[in-house]
């Protein structure tokens, strides 16, 4: 069992998420930073898509009923077991009794916690994942409270704490987020395209798992209304206000917004984790370049979680 | 086919097959058939299909199938199409018309100047067609509204509209599947739950599907109602 004794923003169960069932009405749920998600269970040397906690902005207090690993991943925030820091990113043992403190994320919005084994919730239409906007999935459908009993799956206690090999940065890191036009670009004049791709927007606070409310120069449509059609995570959508939405984990299957353009999957991630005030710049590729894009994306997040290697325990 | 499909990038892991852009029965009916055709056809790297109105969703995996690949099965797909053959699901569905859910019962007889009983006569006189669920769980919009009943949207939403609640938005109909806010305007409520992920079928309707509504009174609502919340589906569709 792992105890949440204070818990953090936003605190839910999330595993890979509900895929198959966007024609009834249920988008797919899931963690808002999949890498990061993936990372702190690969850490654990759990399957990337069990079960693990997501918080927003602040982690909060957990103390161990039985000895497990975990990690957390998604930013740098301040963390400590029993006191004693520790980092993110890395696996660490927690022993009966013990307690797991972390702080705000500072840089970044989206935090994960995996506990090795997983956290053993059953799953609702085939998934683990909280959908808060449907209250389905994770702990009835919804946060976890202060004094939620986790159940956690087994632990192996010869299997070590893991870390990343170290990799590279980019030589040229791509900091504007990605997108293709479409699939209602021509619900929009040129003019439009041209704002989108050459403003900043600042990422307000109406933001949740389902959606991002960006502000900047308002978007002209020729109509905003549209006969809805399917919308996926990264849609663009565009209302009245100008003001574009960007649809992410937890979003409508359908919509009547036109939607000028589609965050590629490989920035969704990047994009959830731009802290509230922080200014986006968007630029297209094309469709083909775009899925070469999502191609190397997963390969590259497959070769970072395989292998990882054995964290040498210091004392902090 | 008499119209020819666009087809419209949604990101790099999906596509918009467009088929038309209004609301149009014969152009829904062809959109349904290609998402059963889609199915059949089991092409590896489809992940999810979305028929809506006009339009037919189709998520991939470019790892398995490339978008340009896809198109090209889907243009077959489509030119192959038999619309005539998708079978029709008939669903009579109770409703319990003014009460709790239907808080603009009287409201709405009165702007249309006619009596409660006459607006529900010709709402519950028509057949509906379920065009798509989208936005919610289960949320069902229904095409076929009789034109007196077409009723523009609240400019500012209500916070709270139960499930179950029968909806109306423009010249759209609807069963509302989750409680949530709304700017639709309501005339009653059914006790079948269209969406329940605790039922072994959590979806009822799909798109397609022919709906009846019969007006049940209270009573009959309340009994139906505490079934539902056992998990009984109440009802059972026809022409299957």
């Amino acid at each position: 069992m792992l105890e949440v004794v204070r818990p953090g923003v936003m605190l839910t169960v999330q595993d890979r998420g509900r895929t198959g069932l966007r024609h009834a009405g249920v988008s797919s749920a899931g963690p808002m930073d999949a890498a990061a998600f993936a990372l702190a269970n690969a850490l654990v040397a759990n399957d990337p898509g069990a079960a693990a906690l997501e918080f927003a902005g602040i982690g909060g207090l957990f103390r161990a009923h039985a000895a497990c690993r975990i990690a957390v991943t998604g930013g740098t925030p301040e963390m400590s077991i029993d006191g004693l820091r520790i980092g993110p990113d890395a696996a660490h043992r927690l022993a009966p009794g013990q307690v797991l403190t972390i702080g705000a994320m500072g840089g970044s919005v989206w935090g994960y916690l995996a506990v090795s084994g997983g956290i053993d919730c059953p799953p609702t239409l085939g998934s683990s994942a909280t959908h808060l906007r449907s209250g389905l999935g994770g702990l009835d459908g919804g946060t976890v409270p202060a004094g939620a009993m986790l159940p956690i799956g087994p632990f192996d206690p010869r299997v070590p704490c893991l870390e990343p090999y170290p990799v590279a940065a980019p030589p040229w890191p791509v900091k504007d987020i990605r997108v293709v036009l479409g699939p209602q670009q021509d619900a929009f004049p040129p003019e439009t395209w041209a704002l989108l791709l050459s403003q900043p927007f600042t990422v307000t606070p109406a933001r949740d798992r389902m959606a991002m409310t960006l502000d900047g120069p308002p978007l002209r449509a020729r109509s905003h209304d549209i006969v809805s059609d399917g919308t996926v995570a990264g849609s663009i959508q565009v209302p009245g206000s100008g003001r574009p939405l960007v649809l992410m984990a937890e979003s409508q299957t359908t919509g009547g917004y036109p939607k000028i353009a589609t965050v590629i999957g490989a920035d969704l991630g990047r994009l959830a984790q731009v802290v509230t005030g922080g200014t986006v710049r968007f630029r297209a590729i094309d469709r083909d370049a775009a899925e070469r894009v999502w191609i190397a994306h997963a390969q590259a997040l497959r070769a970072r979680l395989h292998p990882l290697r054995v964290r040498i325990a210091r004392r902090d | 086919m008499t119209q020819a499909p666009t087809i419209l990038p949604s990101g790099d892991r999906a596509l918009t097959f467009r088929i038309a852009e209004g609301i149009d029965a014969a152009a829904n009916a062809e959109v349904i058939a290609l998402a059963a055709a889609l199915d059949a056809a089991g092409i590896d790297g489809v992940t999810e299909r979305v028929p809506t109105y006009g339009s037919l969703l189709v998520c991939y995996d470019p790892e398995r199938i490339r978008g340009a690949a896809l198109e090209r099965r889907l243009i077959d797909l489509h030119a192959a199409l038999d619309v005539r053959a998708q079978p029709a699901r008939l669903w009579r569905v109770p409703v319990h018309y003014g009460g709790e859910a239907g808080l603009d019962l009287e409201t709405l007889a009165e702007e249309k100047r006619m009596s409660p009983e006459a607006l529900v006569a010709l709402h519950h006189g028509a057949e509906y067609r379920v065009f798509m669920i989208g936005f919610a769980p289960g949320f069902t919009y229904l095409g076929g509204l009789p034109e007196p009943l077409h009723t523009p949207r609240l400019r500012v939403p209500r916070q709270f509209i139960p499930a179950g609640a029968i909806g109306i938005g423009g010249r759209q109909a609807s069963v509302n599947s989750v409680a949530g806010p709304s700017g639709w305007r309501f005339i009653g409520g059914t006790p079948v739950r269209p969406f329940d992920p605790k039922r072994r079928d959590p979806v009822l309707f799909a798109a397609g599907d022919r709906i009846l509504f019969e007006p049940i009174d209270a009573a009959t609502f309340d009994r139906l109602a505490r079934r539902a919340a056992e998990g009984s589906p109440l009802i059972a569709p026809e022409g299957m």
